[in-house]
């Protein structure tokens, strides 16, 4: 039968992140080409500094439509005409923006890069916003709010965000924007924050894939001509809390199979000192297969098929949040489970195999991050986005691998917060809530969906 | 752009393909085992699925949910999924880490049972019923499988019940039908092996035979019924759902083709013509220009044997009834039945497949699930290189022959989705309409 002797590992193979080269153009845009000759395939992506949280209050939401527009029309092209050229040259592009940054993205096989990055660097210089299509854009939004009210797994996510941020916070409310703020919304406001906030000095270019880095620089010197100069400045970002006490709301949805839970507090921002031993100690506590949540709740109780915990990092504090869909019956135990395992972690070591564990995957599993143009590009972005230094693929390895237990439980003792968790359950108020009060979740709100 | 393709075959069946590709030190363990919801018997619905969560609570020489962890210390990642025709399991991890990967599947391959105990199947119950609710019951047109499998496939088909499973079917799943489903299906003659990235393939060879090699093969499993349908319904199927979602949803499926077969290449064409992107048709005319849905798409299953689907999916703008939503997409289907395909349509959906296919394979996991797929359904892994082909082959005489055959009124099912709490709905699309 199968050989009872465990294999050992060979000799480990050298790996490095792909070379970048990292330059100012002489228009003001920067651009970091990434040269990967594996495959005929090219990246393009482009991260402008005007992300939702560079929304001005009242108008949610305009940054997402901002972009999503960028593809719908120029001076020249109606928006049909504009996939259709993309699409014939094969290239898949798409535009959007996170919390942090708008973007436009390509993939394309190599012998057509050329002209789907002219075609691109057109399409963002020259947006022309039609009316039509601004209206489209808006209603399919509200399409998307509207289909929030079925889904729990979106409905729990955004629900928690509105309980655990202050009203003044942008990340209180949706990326995209709400129904109102998007309702709101018109083409000028649009036009507006194009006009303040899509500036040279704001864009990045990244270039990864079958390309060299002279061709790279001039084509898109070439692409990007016509980029308005100068830059925009962003606004202090408002991140506060709440409340500063526990609460739990229960979001009802009568006979609901399961309750949709999300336990948490205000986190970090991504560039903070304590990153590397902070992401150990979460993969130890729920982020893993192997983490102490998803081991007790999945595999000891059978109440879930899945449950985790992160970080959500942005350029502000994100959210800490334990995430998990469980058996409405056993709310409760979950819950309770969940928040055992919270301070357990925070009360004593981990123990040296439940490091390696965590360390040794984040370690090991680097390089298998990056396989593809598009996980390549999208990692640059981040170094952009929350301005990582140059080296900071090169010695991650090494950073990961010089957290202790010490040092997990110290990020447990200063960035998980028991006395500040926020609770939210999208499920069946009539099965779970007398059972929560067995629980110090503090305040009890139920609200009607 | 062509991918190395090695194979060769154990004594006792195990087909093995090795791909190598040394640009980073990364490499892909995958399995494929020939046996999917199709295989199950009556009153166990869903046990193929169960079982693959079974293959990762141990075996004789590995503790439960210890497959996860050497993996994950090793820097894996790691995985199975079960489909209607085949079951796989997959790892990628650092080359250095090819044994390890390769010895976990031995041992659970042949020696799995001594590690079964009814406290672990009442776990895994537990959390395949979680799975359920989760993916399924929970979640806004999450019965959509299982309802199309009963619509569009007759009775007692193999593709006909449902791949997760009835609640009852799971309650009833017991070790002794764990035993009786491994020694039939998990057997190394009905299995492939891929590897794909960075290692030396004699030095694999070496470590397959070792860890695999002493394993019996199977006594043969039960051959399944027919599973030759006509190529057309032969009438209109129709099922509406009430169900628990903010808007009316419409899944129009068609037969089609079989995966692999030359039409199907052509089914597939249409299908990105369809509804792959914002320049595909359903996409420009009902999003784009009538604005009267919120989104479209269209997709095949890739069913390898009966017959495939190409389903049309398409979801209304909120303040559009069923009746237009439904009215408006027979309209395009008929447009398209009546008047076939431009050349232009033809060639947008090639070159984005061919993209696509590109892009995917710079994965090495996507080269090993692919090259176990073409030898598990087709005997011939070497068919990875000839896909851009196949699909540049196809030509718009192709598509307008298939359109005709396959795009008629005898030939299509809906299964269409309707708010359920229609006066709370109506209230909602009241504001959501005045708020544009």
């Amino acid at each position: 039968m199968v050989t009872s002797l465990r294999p050992k590992p060979g000799p480990v193979r050298s790996y490095r992140f792909p070379e970048f080269v990292d330059r100012m153009l002489p228009t003001g845009i920067r651009l970091v080409t990434v040269p990967v000759a594996k495959l005929p395939v090219v990246t393009v992506l482009v991260i402008i500094d005007a992300g939702s949280t560079d929304d001005p209050p009242g108008k949610e939401g305009v940054a997402a439509l901002t972009a999503g527009l960028l593809l719908e029309g120029t001076a020249h092209f109606s928006g049909a005409e504009l996939a259709e050229k993309f699409e014939r040259l094969g290239a898949s592009v798409e535009s959007g923006a996170d919390w942090d940054s708008a973007f436009a993205k390509i993939t394309v096989l190599s012998d057509r890069v050329d002209e789907a990055t002219t075609l691109l660097g057109q399409v963002l210089s020259e947006a022309a916003f039609p009316e039509r299509e601004v209206e489209r854009l808006k209603a399919e939004r509200l399409a998307e709010i509207l289909q929030l009210e079925t889904e729990p797994r979106g409905l729990a996510d955004e629900k928690f965000s509105e309980y655990l941020y202050s009203p003044e916070s942008r990340y209180s409310k949706p990326d995209e924007g709400s129904s109102s703020s998007v309702s709101g919304l018109s083409r000028d406001d649009v036009e507006q924050f194009y006009r303040a906030r899509y500036r040279a000095a704001s864009t990045t270019v990244i270039v990864a894939g079958d390309v060299t880095v002279d061709a790279a620089r001039a084509l898109v010197t070439k692409a990007f001509k016509g980029w308005t100069a100068g830059t925009s400045e962003r606004a202090l970002l408002v991140v506060t809390a709440r409340s500063n006490r526990k609460n739990v709301h229960i979001v009802n949805k009568d006979d609901a199979s399961q309750s949709e839970l999300r336990i948490g507090h205000v986190g970090l921002p991504r560039k903070n000192p304590d990153f590397f031993e902070t992401l150990v100690m979460n993969a130890v506590l729920g982020g893993l297969f192997g983490s102490r949540i998803n081991l007790n709740l999945r595999e000891a109780h059978g109440y879930t098929y899945g449950a985790s915990s992160f970080y959500d990092w942005r350029r502000g504090p994100g959210p800490f949040v334990v995430s998990t869909a469980v058996q409405s019956e056993v709310t409760m135990p979950a819950l309770r489970e969940i928040l055992t395992e919270i301070e357990r972690i925070r009360s004593a070591k981990i123990t040296e195999d439940e490091l390696s564990l965590a360390r040794d995957y984040l370690d090991g599993v680097f390089p298998i991050r990056y396989e593809t143009t598009a996980a390549i590009a999208s990692a640059l972005a981040t170094l952009v986005i929350y301005g990582l230094p140059a080296d900071y693929y090169d010695t991650y390895r090494t950073n990961i691998r010089g957290v202790t237990v010490d040092d997990v439980l110290k990020a447990a003792r200063s960035h998980l917060h028991p006395d500040e968790l926020q609770t939210v359950v999208v499920g069946d108020a009539k099965i779970i809530r007398e059972s929560l009060a067995e629980l110090d979740l503090g305040d009890l709100r139920i609200h009607e969906s | 752009m062509r991918i190395p393709v090695e194979i060769f075959r154990l004594d006792n069946g195990l087909f093995v393909t090795l791909s190598e590709d040394h640009t980073a030190p990364i490499v892909a363990v995958n399995l494929w085992y020939h046996v999917g919801s199709a295989n199950e018997k009556m009153g166990r619905t869903g046990f193929a699925h169960l079982f693959e969560h079974m293959l990762f609570q141990g075996s004789a020489h590995v503790g439960s949910n210890e497959h996860f962890e050497l993996i994950q210390r090793a820097g894996g990642t790691l995985n199975g999924s079960t489909w209607l025709e085949r079951t796989n399991y997959f790892e990628t991890i650092p080359s250095n880490e090819l044994a390890l990967a390769l010895w976990l599947e031995a041992d659970r391959m042949g020696e799995l049972l001594p590690a079964m105990t009814q406290e672990k199947l009442d776990t895994q119950r537990d959390v395949v019923k979680n799975e359920r609710r989760w993916a399924v019951d929970n979640q806004p047109y999450g019965t959509m499988l299982e309802k199309m499998q009963e619509l569009v496939f007759p009775v007692s088909h193999p593709f006909q019940h449902s791949l997760i499973g009835s609640m009852e079917d799971l309650s009833a799943a017991s070790l002794d039908d764990i035993a009786q489903f491994f020694a039939t299906y998990y057997t190394p003659d009905n299995a492939v092996l891929s590897i794909a990235g960075d290692f030396d393939a004699s030095q694999a060879q070496l470590l397959i035979n070792e860890y695999f090699g002493p394993i019996p093969s199977g006594k043969g499993k039960p051959p399944l019924p027919s599973m030759d349908l006509p190529p057309v319904f032969g009438r209109r199927l129709r099922e509406v759902v009430y169900d628990n979602v903010s808007l009316p949803r419409l899944f129009l499926a068609l037969r089609s083709p079989v995966f692999g077969s030359d039409d199907y290449y052509s089914a597939s064409v249409t299908a990105a013509l369809l509804g792959l992107r914002k320049g595909s048709r359903l996409q420009r005319a009902l999003v784009r220009e009538r604005q009267i849905a919120a989104d479209a798409g269209a997709f095949t299953f890739d069913l390898a044997k009966g017959s495939d689907l190409l389903v049309i999916d398409v979801t209304a703008r909120p303040e559009i009834p069923v009746a237009q939503l439904e009215e408006e997409v027979e309209r395009e289907i008929d447009l398209l039945h009546r008047k076939g395909v431009s050349k232009e349509e033809v060639e947008r959906a090639i070159a984005l497949i061919e993209t696509d296919l590109i892009a995917s394979l710079q994965s090495a996991g996507e080269r090993a699930d692919r090259l176990s797929m073409f030898a598990t359904y087709f005997g011939s892994p070497q068919l990875i290189n000839e896909q851009a082909d196949r699909y540049r082959a196809v030509t718009l005489e192709s598509v307008n022959a298939l359109v005709s055959e396959r795009f008629g009124e005898d030939n299509r099912a809906s299964l269409i989705y309707v708010p359920r709490e229609g006066v709370e709905s109506e209230s909602m699309l009241a504001a959501a309409a005045g708020a544009t």
